[in-house]
């Protein structure tokens, strides 16, 4: 049993919060994205937030520290969009290793430095959806069409998986699956990393539920979507993203109640106010988590869009001597 | 088990037995093969969507045909059922005896799919590998009993390979419930001997698998059994529920079969069934023979199924809306063609009964009742229908003798960084629908591509979309950008991140050409024809004006939440260039106008209130010819004018104003006057809510020179003497109308004073901009210079300020004005305030404020805190 596996039965694991969110403050222009290195290159980079691994990997360590500081337990790597579909849109496929390399030994430094005895921190790599969908066609007037291939989508989930597992990751995160053919490919992809490195890790799975209707945006319900993703031992199964820990709550009690898994979910600071920022503060969301450990339904808990170190702290005291869920068995 | 499609199947040991659709299998059906061949897939489709509804709870899909490309024909069909969501939403089974066409098949599901079949055929090896490989598409297998030495047909043969390939998939941590075995349903009654037991053998080896390898499930391929009866299908039907019957009684799990096919066992001819049931069971010797004598009896008297239509009896337009809702496009040409005789024009069609339709759709989308990829059919059908109505806007053009036109070309495109286009997609749909030219650039535009192209092809408005959040400053982006390259054409703001607050408090003021936000695609299309149409300035304005009213709500609630402190908003108060003062007027002190000409005063009317007053809302003169208030705006129009003329001419309302004009010297956040009396203090509160960086916040203060030497200016007019008297005597003689309307009156000519006065001060006495020329409209647009803001007003909400305005304009004395105890001028009609003069002067709304300034404001006032909480209440969260 991985120790992440033993901990998990003891207490509940803390992951941290949003990236995106703690980068803006930073407001870095178009020259900051770039830094020295990238200063001339051909596509505008503002906002290619996985890039600062490798032109300002002091913001982003800094963050992950924050984080640790904070009381998480596991962070995830800044390599959300790290593989070539999404890095085609600046031009970087070429820079997809080095960026997933970087950004696992970038969270591997602060995890180590935080690492007691008492309490190992871990690093989970992050891998996103990509912005394409395999269930959905881009045309409306070409339901058949796809934008993307399959095998493409694996290929490139296997070069950044391979990357973050030689960075030294301790977890494989899928997460904000809106398309869950996306994410099985993904899987399909981690099996091929792993028989390449000859390195298994556990793997985490995190849907995102898109719709007023409650389900993901390639349509499926919750329960559709854990019997489709169950196929592989993961560690962990659950939502992230799109909804606030309140509108989250069915969705988890759903998935709580039908798998062996660990159920991890890390919501969205409440919805997005019409500016597109978040305003549930950590005291206001911690309230709508503890309606999670009230009914034993989670084993790791973090934060999504909005959330913030503040968050975090709250989330691990409120969390702390509280009774992880207890797995059904298979 | 536990399978899926967009919905969970699980099947255990409560569930009943299991139906997979057969038809859309090209060796079963020779409709569908025929379809594929021709690459007709919307029909193959329809025949899903036929087993679905007739209650298929897996959908099989076999593309086996030596003439097909299978591979091409399975992924091409397989990706058109997902977006099909009323038939995606039960579990696929990929079925083909080709794996090439198995593993194509499995990257075109999401759900957790059943592949059929694999088998022992060609060894373990492959076996084994075919098996872990739909492991890692997490499907489930069937297995069919076939191994090295051919096709079990016995009892044992059957009951040797399933357990061989059980335990080797078991011991390979296959999991056991995703594990289907297909023992082999072969033909029966086919007169040969040895045939004679093959469904009792398919029945007792299922019986032997469930008992004997846990979770594994049984399937077979029901009509296989009646072959022999081709042509028959009322015995064939009968035969398929007898098989059925006793294959569930003996653990058979799932079967693929026609779902709109089956009889109920119980209904069948009990001598029908008994004869079917010898042959099943083997129970006698002339079993086959009664059989076929019973089927001559009854030959071609198949049933013949009802699809359920009913729906086709519903009127025209619940018929439209039904196609729409459910995304069926089998109907929707031929009722777009019967609306269109009702309504007698293709337009008609579209704009009644299909956007109707659409617009419940887009209310079922909202109420979480639809989801996207429904969404996404409806539009279709929504283009179908479109697509038929085109040529016949053709005809009836040229029958008009004019070319078909355009309404207009609109460049739509998803921001950079985003990749949801598929509410864009649907806005473009319904543009086109209406005749619009769509210039779709795709999705992650880099913003000076978009710009480019809107330039290229000439288009008449851009419509950007976004999903996500940071999307939101792309398009703040564009937007300035829009401004700084000088368009003027509209911009349509759309997209599930997007919203109107956004539009109107971070888009439009970066971008001065008309600019709205549309939160669906139903909307899409008015605002459009409205943008682009008669009338566009007055509807841009009502936008605008619609936007400001949303900005000042916002500054409102963002005050709500956060403030700087006093001390902080201070120091960023409002710097102007104070060499940009205006002159100070030739002389200070006080200056009554006394029976002021009322005829000075009509030109300055703005009327557009008056017609609010009566809650017409719309732009004066544009109210006058709307099409639905138009006829009464204008009554009521003639109505006021009489009244006027008389005011006027028989002296109705006695006009008073008085103005001043003292040296002033900003303070702090006073305005400090010189008087007679000595020097006096104008309290002016500040902004407090959190604003961005860089961002002043203002009071009126910072318009005048702290180093003195500035001017501050005084006013207050009324036009209510006169007033009161004249409303009781129409009331008197239950006019209210006319006393309404006199009231009306009043309000208008006292701010057609105000505004009147402001201009003379400008141009003659202050006379700091004495060569102005600006008509009614821009100084309704306050595109003056200098500012007249009002005690109780935005800028300034203190209403006890009027205590000292009133004091040193001896407005009592000059104007007969006086204020109630609550501050109110008395007669109503009526306004005071100040002038400042600065060039920089603008109009800000002061929003809510923070307690230290209440505390502050209290002791400058010298009040008590409590008073001073009570005076300014409304500006406390």
């Amino acid at each position: 049993m991985h120790q992440i596996q033993e901990i998990a039965r003891e207490r509940i694991l803390i992951l941290d919060g949003a990236m995106g969110s703690m980068l803006q403050d930073y407001r870095l222009d178009e020259a900051g994205y770039r830094g020295a290195r990238f200063a001339d290159w051909p596509h505008p980079l503002k906002g290619n937030n996985d890039l600062l691994n490798l032109s300002q990997p002091q913001i982003v360590e800094e963050i992950h520290s924050k984080y640790f500081a904070a009381g998480a337990d596991m962070v995830e790597t800044n390599t959300f969009n790290a593989q070539t579909v999404s890095m085609a849109d600046y031009g970087m496929e070429s820079l997809v290793r080095e960026l997933n390399l970087a950004g696992a030994r970038l969270a591997r430094k602060a995890a180590d430095a935080y690492t007691t005895p008492d309490k190992p921190r871990f690093v989970a790599g992050a891998i996103g959806p990509t912005n394409r969908t395999l269930s959905l066609s881009p045309d409306v007037n070409r339901p058949g069409y796809r934008a993307i291939s399959f095998d493409e989508l694996a290929t490139a989930y296997q070069e950044q998986t391979e990357a973050l597992i030689e960075g030294g990751v301790d977890v494989l995160l899928v997460e904000t699956i809106f398309d869950t053919l996306n994410a099985k490919a993904c899987l399909f992809a981690i099996q091929d990393a792993f028989t390449a490195t000859g390195k298994e890790l556990p793997i985490m799975i995190s849907g995102t539920i898109t719709d007023a209707s409650g389900r993901t945006l390639s349509g499926q319900t919750t329960e559709a979507f854990l019997i489709s993703m169950s196929h592989m031992p993961l560690l962990s199964i659950g939502l992230n993203c799109a909804l606030g820990a309140k509108d989250l709550r069915p969705y988890l009690q759903t998935l709580s109640a039908n798998t062996p898994f660990l159920i991890s979910a890390y919501p969205n600071a409440g919805l997005p106010n019409a500016f597109g920022g978040y305003d549930e503060t950590p005291h206001q969301m911690a309230d709508a988590v503890e309606e999670y450990l009230d009914l034993g339904i989670v084993n790791i808990l973090g934060g999504c869009c909005g959330t913030t170190p503040d968050h975090i702290r709250e989330f691990a005291l409120r969390a702390s001597g509280r009774q992880p869920r207890i797995p059904q068995t298979a | 088990m536990k399978l899926s499609g967009l919905e969970p199947l699980i099947i255990g040991p409560q569930s009943n037995f299991v139906n997979v659709g057969e038809r859309t299998n090209v060796t079963g059906s020779r409709k569908f093969l025929g379809l594929i061949q021709e690459g007709k897939y919307g029909a193959g489709l329809e025949i899903a969507r036929d087993q679905v509804t007739g209650g298929a709870q897996i959908l099989d899909v076999n593309m086996d045909e030596g003439m097909l490309d299978g591979v091409e024909a399975m992924t091409t069909f397989l990706n058109l059922i997902a977006s099909e969501p009323d038939i995606s939403r039960i579990p696929i089974m990929i079925d083909s005896s080709k794996w090439e066409i198995i593993a194509a098949g499995l990257k075109c599901v999401q759900g957790k799919a059943v592949v059929n079949s694999i088998s022992l055929k060609a060894g373990e090896a492959e076996f084994m590998y075919q098996a872990r490989h739909c492991r890692r598409f997490g499907a489930a297998v069937i297995i069919m009993a076939f191994d090295e030495q051919g096709q079990a047909d016995s009892y044992a043969r059957r009951v040797e390979i399933c357990s061989r390939a059980y335990h080797l998939l078991v011991q390979d941590g296959f999991p056991s419930e995703d594990i289907i075995f297909d023992p082999n349903v072969f033909p029966i009654a086919t007169g040969m001997e040895e045939h004679r037991r093959n469904a009792l053998d398919f029945f007792e080896a299922t019986a032997w698998i469930k008992q004997n390898l846990p979770n594994a499930k049984v399937s077979g391929g029901v009509s296989n059994v009646s072959f022999s009866f081709r042509g028959n299908d009322h015995v064939r039907e009968a035969m398929h529920s007898c098989f059925l019957y006793h294959g569930i009684q003996n653990g058979m799990d799932m079967g693929i079969v026609n779902p709109g096919q089956l009889t109920v066992y119980e209904q069948i001819n009990p001598e029908l069934r008994e004869r079917v049931e010898d042959v099943l069971l083997d129970r006698r010797d002339d079993a086959t023979e009664r059989l076929l004598a019973y089927a001559e009896t009854v030959k071609g008297s198949g049933q013949i199924r009802i699809k359920d239509e009913s729906w086709r009896e519903l009127p025209i337009d619940d018929r439209i809306e039904h196609s729409l809702v459910n995304g069926l496009d089998a109907f929707v040409e031929l009722d777009a063609a019967e609306a269109m005789m009702t309504l007698g024009s293709p337009l008609a069609v579209i704009e009644g009964p299909l956007m109707r339709g659409m617009n419940v759709v887009g209310d079922l989308f909202g109420l979480g009742k639809m989801f996207l990829p429904q969404v996404v059919k409806s539009a279709r059908v929504m283009k179908r229908a479109v697509a038929w109505l085109e040529p016949h806007f053709a005809a009836e053009s040229a029958a008009a003798g004019t070319a078909p036109r355009k309404q207009g070309k609109i460049l739509m495109a998803t921001v950079k960084g985003d990749v949801h286009d598929i509410g864009k997609n649907i806005v473009g749909v319904v543009l086109q629908c209406n005749n619009f030219e769509v210039i779709d650039l795709g999705v992650m535009v880099p913003p000076q591509k978009i710009l480019d192209a809107a330039i290229e092809h000439g288009v008449d408005a851009i419509g950007l979309s976004g999903l996500i959040t940071p999307s939101l400053d792309e398009m703040v982006f564009l937007a300035s950008e829009m401004q700084r390259q000088g368009f003027t054409i509209p911009l349509l703001i759309g997209g599930a991140t997007t919203s109107r607050a956004h539009t109107a408090v971070k888009i439009q003021p970066v971008y001065h050409g008309p600019l709205v936000h549309v939160n669906d695609a139903s909307r899409a299309v008015p605002v459009v024809q409205k943008l682009l149409g008669a009338g566009a300035d007055d509807y841009q304005n009502e936008v605008r004006a619609d936007y400001e009213r949303l900005r000042e709500q916002y500054a409102t609630r963002i005050a709500e939440r956060r403030f700087a402190s006093i001390n902080q908003a201070r120091t960023l108060r409002y710097r102007p260039d104070f060499a940009a003062k205006p002159a100070p007027p030739a002389q200070y002190g006080v200056f009554p106008l006394r029976n002021y000409p009322l005829e000075d005063l009509v030109p300055y009317i703005d009327w557009t209130p008056f017609f609010q007053a009566w809650e017409l809302h719309g732009k004066y003169p544009r109210i006058l010819s709307d099409e639905l208030v138009g006829s009464h705006a204008q009554s009521l129009f003639d109505d006021a004018q009489e009244m006027l003329r008389q005011v006027v001419a028989e002296r109705w309302i006695t006009a008073h104003g008085v103005y001043g004009f003292f040296p002033a010297r900003q303070d702090g956040d006073d305005i400090a006057v010189q008087t007679a009396g000595g020097e006096r203090r104008f309290l002016t509160l500040r902004q407090q809510g959190q604003k961005a960086e860089g961002q002043p916040y203002h009071a009126l203060a910072d318009f005048i020179d702290p180093a003195g030497q500035d001017t501050l200016g005084l006013f207050a007019v009324t036009t209510g003497h006169g007033v009161d008297e004249r409303c009781q005597q129409f009331k008197a003689v239950n006019d209210d109308y006319r006393a309404l309307m006199l009231q009306a009156l009043a309000d208008r000519l006292a701010e057609a004073f105000a505004e009147r006065l402001h201009q003379r001060v400008r141009m003659e006495f202050w006379g700091y901009q004495a060569s102005e020329t600006l008509s009614n409209e821009d100084l309704i647009a306050e595109e003056y210079q200098g500012i007249r803001p009002a005690p109780g007003y935005p800028a300034c909400p203190d209403h006890l300020e009027k205590d000292l305005l009133f004091e040193l304009l001896q407005a009592e004395l000059h104007t007969g004005l006086h204020l109630t105890e609550s501050k109110a001028m008395y007669p109503t009609a009526a306004v005071s305030g100040y002038y400042f003069g600065h060039p920089e002067a603008k109009y800000f709304g002061l929003a809510k404020i923070d307690r230290d300034q209440i505390a502050d404001y209290a002791s400058r006032r010298e009040i008590p805190l409590t008073e001073a909480e009570r005076w300014l209440s409304p500006l406390i969260t």
